[in-house]
């Protein structure tokens, strides 16, 4: 996994709640076998006037002039703004796959759906949980100010505006040291492959029905 | 002071060590797999030289991709067809049991899972996909995982994990006849929100829980996800032994008494303290239809599509306003005067034998009404459709109008051929109302089967407890 240490990125700012998965990646582009090339697809029935088809050349099709990410202002964005529930429905990996291939390093969110913010961890892109007035002052500082940035620090958790206003974030010990570090969380559990079998094997003795199958 | 509730007992049960912050490492009793979320797990595998931890816990099916008309000819998308064929060869590659496209025990997973006893009460059971919250119903602890995921599980037949909260929602009292699991399921929704469950596992409790069959528990822990939990749960009783005896892959012999024994014990003790507690009174739910993109945004069927102008928060209304112009509703409509032009009778939440049987007793003797251009009903796994041949329920469908297709997701999500044209509205027994779940353009309006049959016969969403069936 691309480790995630700190980043100065333009902010994109998408003002709707309960955003799903569907909505960020459609279920045609499922179909793949593959975990890149998911970024031409990002919000598709959103983005595009068209119908899209995996296969298409995204080049080729007629942009929606008022979907956000097409506007002229925010091309080039590492960092989306998003507001409640940000991720929800389908547990879909695809959603921070296509978000990560589009250029996507950060999600600022009051709130994120439990699945979404977990497979965003496990590809190198870091969910921010500020408080909704926190996020609502964010949204009207990018509004206010074409090329607005924002500095992300991970080691520091915090985020700082162009101001010099200082956000604090929370994030598990767990899932910052994996993010910091770019670690292959296989990897980390096959440490403790000798604590997975003794609980196995005591597992057999006390549920034995469960391994008779 | 040590009681526990259900979701510790399970916790407690699968972990195999914690650090300080909390994260530990859970173990899995068993891993259901499908086509769409597996592919890349299996090629991170290969490209580590890496085996499954143990083949025999886990189950594969495909069932997203898979067409639901005939089947002889094989899959027509290439795409698709790609896409099953690479479960098949993987499934084949790492010695994972599988129930191809033509087993008559393939089904939807979360169908499948119960049906066959591979899903087991004190279980843990993850799966690719959402809805895996599904198999909560038998007082295990199931929930849904990304790809890495799924590719961690194969590997270690573990997952990385912090505990989540404690959250009874208790439907108290008797539901009236004629509302369903479904319906006390989208009154919930209605109630916490579809955020309301971040964070949380849900043990769902009450009398009207208690009175659920296994299938109407099914329906209820499916759509934990559209309430934001992490899993949902029923605590066992002797309804849950009944319904796993004598399944496939249920224990037999000396070790079905053991494991019954064991089961009898999953379920919250009585002082187990939850971080948060929401009381619904069963008797006030009426039949539900969402009339929104979000799960959330559902009222009964006597009431009428809200009026964003009345919404004070401003993200909330611009949310309202955005969900009408795409739903093509008015504020203010009775939902009793809104159309369909479709009937969309299946999915992991309502495509079990007693959905079929509650849709089929409204449709007996009846036709589609004119404005129905078409009507799907798509058995959540093929013994269903088998059971259903054998009941003559079929015959009830095909005579009202309906086709009677082959066991899959289907237009649920419409990753196969069956999906909604752009502005098309349909009466769905699925799960999401998202913008665009059910095909580009799509109209979904989520309801029990019973509702959607009484739809497709009246031609308009309508309170089925005034229906003469």
């Amino acid at each position: 996994m691309q480790a995630f240490r700190k980043l100065n990125g333009l902010v994109a700012p998408f003002d709707r709640s309960n955003v799903d998965t569907d909505a960020i990646i459609p279920k045609q582009f499922l179909k793949s076998i593959k975990r890149t090339g998911f970024g031409p697809n990002l919000f598709d029935e959103w983005r595009y006037l068209d119908h899209g088809e995996i296969g298409m050349d995204c080049s080729q099709r007629p942009l929606n002039p008022d979907f956000v990410l097409n506007q002229p202002r925010y091309q080039g964005a590492q960092i989306l703004l998003a507001r409640d529930n940000f991720g929800c429905g389908s547990s879909r990996e695809h959603a921070p796959w296509a978000m990560l291939d589009f250029g996507f390093r950060v999600v600022i969110a009051p709130s994120f759906a439990d699945i979404f913010a977990n497979n965003c961890c496990k590809n190198g892109i870091l969910p921010v949980v500020l408080s909704s007035t926190e996020v609502a002052r964010l949204f009207a500082e990018v509004d206010a100010a074409p090329g607005y940035c924002l500095d992300v620090d991970l080691e520091k958790q915090q985020v700082k505006t162009p101001g010099g206003e200082v956000f604090s974030f929370a994030i598990d010990d767990f899932r910052k040291k994996c993010l910091l570090q770019g670690l292959d969380e296989i990897s980390l559990t096959m440490q403790h492959v000798a604590d997975i079998k003794t609980f196995e094997a005591r597992r057999m003795l006390d549920e034995p029905w469960l391994f008779s199958g | 002071m040590n009681d526990k509730t259900l979701y510790d007992k399970l916790w407690d049960r699968h972990v195999v060590r914690c650090d300080a912050d909390g994260t530990c490492l859970l173990y899995i009793d068993r891993h259901l797999v499908h086509e769409v979320t597996s592919p890349q797990a299996f090629e991170g595998l290969r490209l580590a030289n890496r085996r499954p931890w143990r083949s025999d816990a886990n189950l594969a099916v495909p069932d997203h991709n898979v067409p639901t008309t005939d089947r002889s000819a094989g899959i027509a998308d290439p795409l698709s067809r790609l896409q099953v064929e690479t479960l098949d060869a993987n499934c084949s590659d790492f010695g994972i049991t599988e129930f191809a496209m033509n087993d008559i025990r393939q089904g939807i997973v979360h169908i499948i899972g119960p049906e066959q006893g591979v899903t087991l009460p004190g279980m843990t059971i993850v799966c690719g996909d959402s809805h895996t919250s599904t198999h909560g119903a038998l007082g295990s602890l199931a929930f849904g995982i990304g790809t890495s995921e799924v590719e961690h599980v194969l590997a270690t037949q573990c997952i990385i994990q912090k505990k989540a909260r404690n959250m009874l929602v208790s439907v108290d009292g008797q539901a009236g006849s004629g509302v369903t699991a479904k319906d006390i399921m989208l009154a919930i929704i209605g109630k916490i929100g579809t955020a309301g469950g971040t964070g949380y596992v849900i043990e769902y409790g009450g009398d009207a829980i208690r009175a659920l069959s296994m299938e109407g528990r099914m329906t209820v822990c499916n759509m934990s996800i559209e309430a934001g939990a992490r899993a949902g749960l029923v605590a066992v009783d002797d309804k849950t032994i009944a319904y796993v005896k004598g399944r496939p892959y249920a224990p037999s012999g000396e070790l079905w008494m053991q494991a019954a024994a064991d089961w009898q014990t999953l379920r919250s003790d009585a002082g187990a303290r939850y971080d948060r507690v929401v009381h619904l009174d069963a008797a006030s739910i009426q039949p539900q239809v969402t009339w929104g993109t979000s799960p959330e945004m559902v009222t009964s069927i006597d009431g009428r599509v809200p009026d964003p102008a009345l919404e004070t928060d401003p993200v909330k209304r611009e949310g309202m306003q955005a969900a009408l112009a795409y739903m093509g509703l008015a504020a203010n409509t009775p939902i009793a005067e809104i159309h369909p032009d479709t009937i969309f009778i299946g999915s992991c939440t309502n495509a079990r034998i007693e959905d079929l049987r509650a849709a089929a007793a409204v449709l007996k003797g009846h036709k589609l009404a004119a404005n129905i251009k078409r009507a799907l009903v798509v058995p959540g796994s093929g013994l269903v459709k088998q059971q259903a041949e054998v009941e003559g329920l079929d015959q009830v469908f095909k005579a009202a109008g309906f086709e009677w297709r082959e066991p899959g997701c289907s237009m649920c999500l419409g990753m196969n051929d069956d999906r909604l044209a752009p502005k098309e509205r349909c009466a769905s027994t699925s799960n999401r109302n998202f913008e665009g779940r059910q095909g580009q353009g799509g109209r979904t309006h989520l309801v029990s089967p019973a509702m959607a049959a009484a739809a497709a016969i009246t031609g308009h969403f309508v309170d089925v407890r005034t229906l003469e069936v």
